[in-house]
């Protein structure tokens, strides 16, 4: 046979890699090249010619019926498969790829069990999104790229969750063994050195005929000891073969029967590129027989569409979703275009960067950072500045040591910003295809005109409907907009919704084709990027709440996340008090719809204990706009957090009978039953067993805000509005009894005090209810004897407020106040002796009691026995 | 990071000797298998110089004991920076062991470490320059002989390593006479109408504070003549609880603090607080916390712990507990009384408290708190 194949391996994105591979096909001038990758890519290869064809791009493959089954083959300018496709375009000879298809790929995960073989890894079935989604080639390791092993690179995108890939039995790092045999401890550094930063010798095949020896040594299966290991990078040391993968055995198999197939087609002078631990497989050839038993076996291909999209070197970089986890696409990039010194070119790359930053940095600094890096490879024993030494002479020599500076240098050149570009003609991507099939499953037609959709979330349809449109608002599509309901009803079960398709959601949905391949998945993206976006606490409270609407569970805990860290470093106590409310309303509404809300929980009851901590500093010194606004916070953190604690037993008693306070018709009588039940409040101890519960600690902060009184001058202490208010939630938690606030109440209008301060302490006191004044008459006397001892001229100061203060007070209770006052003086000495003067007719009287009775269910006075009488609840209750 | 003091504690005359001499035996054994070639003047060639930082083992067994805990490539970057004759300037907090490192450097490179030249907000020219010594200049006017050389000036005709410590410190004007020393490697003389040029071996390692940087700042024709190395904070838990120990136990043995028990697990807690407040983030990276505004280094976590070792030992029970570290934490932490205590209660609040097994550290906490 005539026919000569030549296998080029590679390291996947290794510059030095692509260089050899362009200097080996230039020199072996092969008729066909055949490359490791999917091979339904081979009708759109050609693409890769165009003009508009930018790198890094990279084969998108997917499931047609499952577009969350994905796989993604990047391409980098430095990658040599990228160098071999130009090379084979423009010399016009066939170039094809030879791995297993995506589509047997695919079946091969989903179908794990069935596939035969001890070391293939079974991607947990249970997890059907994440685990086809590996890429089969996005290996980061040089050579470590073997089917299994990427699969935790190439997890689902945003796929944090544990198994991604499922276990993996045999860990691949031949690299790694290698550079441990030839006794470095990096095998990234070391692979370096010995390939990417080898200039091209005279003989461009010399470098693959070495590396293929290597990893032949690698793959031979060996006893564990072989104690002269060290020293040569060939020999490994002990124990390091490594097991070749079930499923790298049938890729291998596959690609084997594509060689010959090329063979068969005439081709004389093949080369393959494939990643450098394939070439032991493919140099020995088994019998045909052999490679098609192995493949035999194989499942059924799955149906798969396949396209270029357009990738980012950020992406590569990615060691999680998608990303090749290459640590350094940009200083690649710049090794492989850069030709002669690079090292000084990549100086004077980060000279440029950092002046545009505004940095000052010379000529001079770009002279010593070159002396240094080369000096500092000359110290480590590196054949040439490598990143690290060129990184280290940048921090110290322009970046004055520092790594902030230098974390640009990073993001900007190391990684780099490149976007890459594909031409108009590549076919569809596989998120329009998703919300195709969903608008089919659901019944939901794009159509221009607009249409009101009502929803019944308790319908299963209804429901997946609701999440598909607030998943697309997500995602900037606003096809449907929330209306108000036209069914009169204030269940949280219905939804009303606007829909209106507008053409351009066609160009919107390939835009948010980078966010994922799913609308699930977009739109879980898409809601983690905001979250790491936004700027306002309260925008990501509102994200969390429409994360929970749009049902994306997988979104919430990196939204948690990232609301925890800024509501930790947000130190404005408003921010907090503004977030705290939607997050409890979120709270309860995922208790509403089942979904776990234990993180949000915590996050709230964080949230909560900050504001309690830093809330009195914050009220200290306010004017009077910034103390109404404060005083609605006040009044909504309070309610947030009644509805944030279970509240104790022993406190909902309290709390009834504080409300029976409120509405009971004999204040004096009930006030003293409800006072003994009450906990004497500033004497109880903060660090007694109940303190820890949120609502403890917010009546905690409350009386610390309460006694701020300012000592000289209103910028010393918090305004009493505030005080007031914190007094009267206080009150009516049941935390204080009316005795003692009416003690307050008398301190603060004692003449020693500021008027002003004073009727704002009145208006937070009486705000919102002032029943108040007419159950605790003492309270009303102590207002009036204040109110009368106002000098004339300070009275027009706080007459306004005193005006708000009243005109705020319900019709009845103004009206009765009014009465009371003007009935003649209240007996503040004496509060009890307010009863009415007029005369009682106590036979008429007498006559209510037994209807009295009935309505309370009390023995009837005078017959206490006898007639049958409706049992009292309790009584039903012990029968 | 931070510094491991000779555990040879000879009966010497002097409290503390110079690095040379305390490390006499490592220098010689390490000059003496030294292979690699050396820059001029130097004692030991630049990878020797690494090792005897860095620590290591010498092919004919003699053990280097490591001088400096943290990264490689701090020494690495420090050593190549004086190899290529370009001025070293080691930036950090302070507690990050950077006159350690300095005078480290200066021992093994030329064997001598004590021409310094202390910043302060007083030094004068004459300290950086020359001085003169008046008798003799009134007597015979300006001569050689009636120059008194500074460090500097000995360091360049001998070719040796002149350190400035604190360089920040030191005013503007008298900073800026080091820019023709960098610069042209010359010292001139106008009195005496000559000039003292340096020989090759001469270099300088400065030492600034990152946090007083703004004292006096460099101006950047000086600051363009140094390579900066900053000298990070002990990058693990389990580095820094080693620090800790191993001062703790020295300094207690120098103040005669009897053994305590217990007090592993407090000092744990200690660097594990102080780690977490300095970072803004808790050990197990779920939870950002505030950072208040003091250094918290990890001088100030040995001064915290060996205090809390005096308070049992003199008035506790002799048990180091949480209460006996508390207070010092608080005080270490609490610089600014009001933003730096409410960082500092939101911490105990939000972090400690929900801590497993921290009960008395939380309850100790916030009754000094209080």
């Amino acid at each position: 046979m005539s026919t000569d194949v030549t296998l080029l391996g590679v390291r996947h994105h290794g510059p030095g890699s692509a260089r050899a591979v362009a200097a080996a096909l230039e020199q072996l001038r092969p008729d066909a090249v055949l490359i490791e990758g999917p091979p339904e890519a081979d009708q759109i290869i050609a693409l890769a010619g165009e003009k508009d064809m930018v790198p890094p791009v990279a084969l998108l493959a997917h499931a047609v019926d499952d577009p969350a089954k994905a796989a993604f083959w990047p391409f980098a300018a430095f990658s040599p498969e990228w160098v071999a496709i130009r090379h084979a375009i423009e010399h016009e000879i066939p170039v094809r790829f030879i791995d297993l298809p995506a589509a047997q790929t695919f079946a091969l995960v989903e179908g794990a069990g069935g596939v035969p073989g001890g070391t293939s890894p079974a991607p947990a079935a249970t997890d059907p999104e994440n685990a086809p989604a590996t890429a089969p080639e996005t290996g980061s390791k040089p050579g470590s790229e073997t089917g299994p092993s990427t699969g935790s690179e190439g997890g689902a995108e945003g796929g944090a969750e544990a198994g991604a890939a499922g276990a993996q039995p045999v860990v691949h790092d031949p690299i790694g063994a290698l550079a441990q045999a030839a006794g470095h401890d990096d095998p990234e550094r070391w692979w370096e050195d010995v390939i990417e930063h080898r200039a091209p010798g005279a003989d461009a095949l010399a470098p693959f005929a070495a590396v293929a020896e290597a990893m032949t040594a690698l793959r031979e299966p060996r006893p564990a000891a072989d104690p002269e290991g060290s020293g040569t990078a060939a020999g490994p040391g002990p124990g390091t073969a490594v097991a070749v993968g079930r499923r790298d055995e049938l890729r291998e198999a596959h690609m084997r029967q594509q060689i010959r197939a090329a063979r068969r087609a005439g081709h004389t002078r093949i080369a393959v590129v494939c990643g450098a631990w394939h070439v032991p497989a493919l140099q020995t050839m088994p019998t045909v027989a052999h490679d098609r038993a192995q493949l035999a076996g194989l499942p059924k291909k799955v149906k798969t569409d396949i396209t270029w999209v357009p990738w980012t070197h950020r992406r590569l970089s990615q060691h999680t979703g998608y990303g090749a986890g290459i640590d350094s696409p940009g200083w690649y990039q710049h090794l492989f275009t850069a030709g002669s010194e690079p090292v000084v070119r990549w100086m004077t790359r980060v000279a440029e960067l950092l002046r545009a930053e505004d940095h000052p940095v010379s000529s001079a600094h770009v002279i010593e950072a070159v002396r240094l890096a080369d000096t500092l490879a000359v110290m480590r024993g590196r054949p040439l500045a490598g990143l690290t030494e060129t990184l280290d002479a940048v921090r110290s020599v322009m970046c004055d040591g520092s790594d902030v500076a230098l974390a640009l240098v990073h993001d900007r050149l190391v990684v780099g910003d490149a976007l890459g570009e594909v031409p108009d003609a590549v076919p569809a991507v596989p998120l329009q295809r998703d919300l195709a099939r969903l608008q089919r499953s659901l019944r939901l037609k794009p159509e221009p005109g607009e249409r009101t959709l009502d929803l019944d979330l308790r319908k299963e349809l209804d429901a997946a409907r609701s999440r598909l449109l607030h998943r697309l608002r997500l995602l900037g599509l606003g096809w449907g907009t929330p209306s108000r309901s036209a069914v009169n009803s204030t269940g949280t079960f219905r939804e009303s919704w606007r829909l209106r398709w507008e053409p351009e959601f066609a160009v919107r949905v390939v835009e948010a084709a980078q966010w994922g391949t799913t609308v699930e998945d977009a739109a879980t993206g898409k809601a983690v990027e905001n979250a790491v976006g936004a700027t306002e606490l309260a925008e990501l409270t509102g994200l969390a709440e429409h994360c929970l609407l749009a049902g994306l569970p997988a979104a919430l805990p990196a939204v948690m996340r990232i609301l925890a860290d800024r509501a930790a470093l947000d130190t404005d106590v408003a921010h907090l008090a503004d977030a705290l409310p939607a997050l409890v309303r979120a709270l309860r509404y995922g208790d509403v719809r089942g979904t776990d809300g234990s993180a949000l929980d915590g996050v709230a009851r964080g949230l909560a204990d900050r504001i309690c901590i830093g809330l009195p500093a914050a009220c200290a010194g306010l004017d009077a706009d910034g103390a109404t606004a404060m005083r609605s916070r006040l009044d909504a953190v309070h309610t947030a957090v009644g509805l944030l604690a279970p509240a104790a037993p022993a406190q909902q008693l309290v709390q009834t009978a504080s409300t029976a306070l409120a509405g009971a018709a004999e204040p004096t009588a009930l006030a003293g039953a409800a006072a003994p039940a009450a906990p004497a409040a500033p004497a109880a101890p903060a660090a007694s067993a109940g303190a820890d519960s949120p609502a403890e600690r917010w009546a905690g902060t409350l009386r610390s805000l309460a006694r701020r009184e300012p000592s000289a001058g209103p910028a010393t202490g918090v305004p009493g509005l505030l005080r007031g208010r914190a007094v009267r939630l206080l009150l009516d938690d049941g935390r204080l009894d009316s005795a003692e606030a009416g003690r307050r109440m008398g301190l603060v209008l004692s003449m020693a005090n500021a008027p002003a301060d004073a009727a704002g302490w009145v208006e937070g006191f009486l705000a919102g209810g002032g029943a108040l004044l007419l159950h605790d008459t003492r309270l009303l006397g102590l207002l009036d004897e204040w109110l009368s001892g106002v000098p004339g001229e300070v009275f027009v100061d706080v007459l306004p407020l005193l005006r708000r203060t009243f005109a705020e007070l319900e019709n009845g209770v103004r009206r009765t106040v009014g009465e009371r006052v003007a009935s003649g003086p209240l007996g503040v000495r004496s509060p009890v002796a307010v009863a009415p003067t007029v005369r009682i007719d106590q036979a008429r009287a007498d006559a209510v009691l037994p209807t009295l009775a009935l309505l309370l269910g009390l023995p009837v006075p005078g017959q206490e026995s006898g007639k049958p009488r409706i049992p009292r609840q309790s009584d039903r209750r012990a029968s | 990071m931070t510094t491991l003091t000779s555990e040879s504690t000879a009966p010497a005359e002097v409290l503390r000797q110079h690095a040379e001499d305390a490390f006499a035996a490592e220098l010689a054994a390490l000059a003496e298998q030294d292979d690699r070639p050396r820059p001029e003047r130097w004692r030991l060639s630049p990878w020797a110089v690494a090792t005897y930082l860095l620590g290591g083992e010498l092919p004919d067994g003699t053990v280097i004991t490591p001088k400096y805990i943290g990264p490689r490539r701090v020494v690495e970057v420090a050593v190549t920076t004086l190899a290529t004759d370009r001025a070293l300037l080691l930036l950090g907090v302070p507690g990050t062991a950077k006159t350690w490192v300095s005078e480290h450097l200066a021992a093994a490179i030329s064997g001598d470490s004590t021409l310094l030249v202390q910043g302060t907000a007083g030094t004068p020219e004459e300290a950086v320059r020359y001085g003169w010594n008046y008798a003799q200049l009134l007597a015979q006017g300006p001569s050689r002989e009636a120059l008194v050389p500074s460090p500097v000036m000995r360091a360049m005709a001998d070719g040796m390593i002149a350190r400035v410590e604190e360089l920040t410190r030191i005013p503007a004007d008298v900073q800026d006479s080091l820019i023709t020393i960098l610069s042209e490697k010359t010292l001139p003389i106008p009195e005496l109408g000559t000039e003292i040029q340096a020989v090759r071996g001469f270099n300088l390692i400065a030492t600034a504070n990152d946090r007083d940087r703004g004292v006096n700042d460099l101006s950047s024709a000086l600051r363009r003549r140094f390579n900066t190395v900053v000298l990070p904070l002990p990058g693990t838990l389990e580095e820094e609880v080693d620090i800790v120990t191993r001062r703790v136990n020295q300094l207690g043995r120098s103040l005669d603090l009897p053994e305590l028990p217990g007090g592993a697990e407090e000092i744990r807690r200690v660097v594990t607080v102080f780690r977490e407040l300095r970072d803004g983030i808790t050990a197990d990276g779920r939870t950002k916390v505030k950072t208040p505004s003091g250094t918290l280094s990890t001088a100030e976590a040995i001064s915290v712990v060996t205090n809390g070792l005096a308070l049992a030992a003199h008035f506790g029970d002799g048990v180091l507990r949480a209460a006996d570290v508390t207070t010092g934490i608080a005080g270490a932490v609490v610089r600014d009384p009001v933003a730096d205590q409410a960082v500092w209660r939101e911490y105990v609040e939000g972090v400690i408290r929900e801590r497993d097994g921290w009960k008395d550290f939380y309850r100790a906490a916030r009754e000094n708190s209080r």
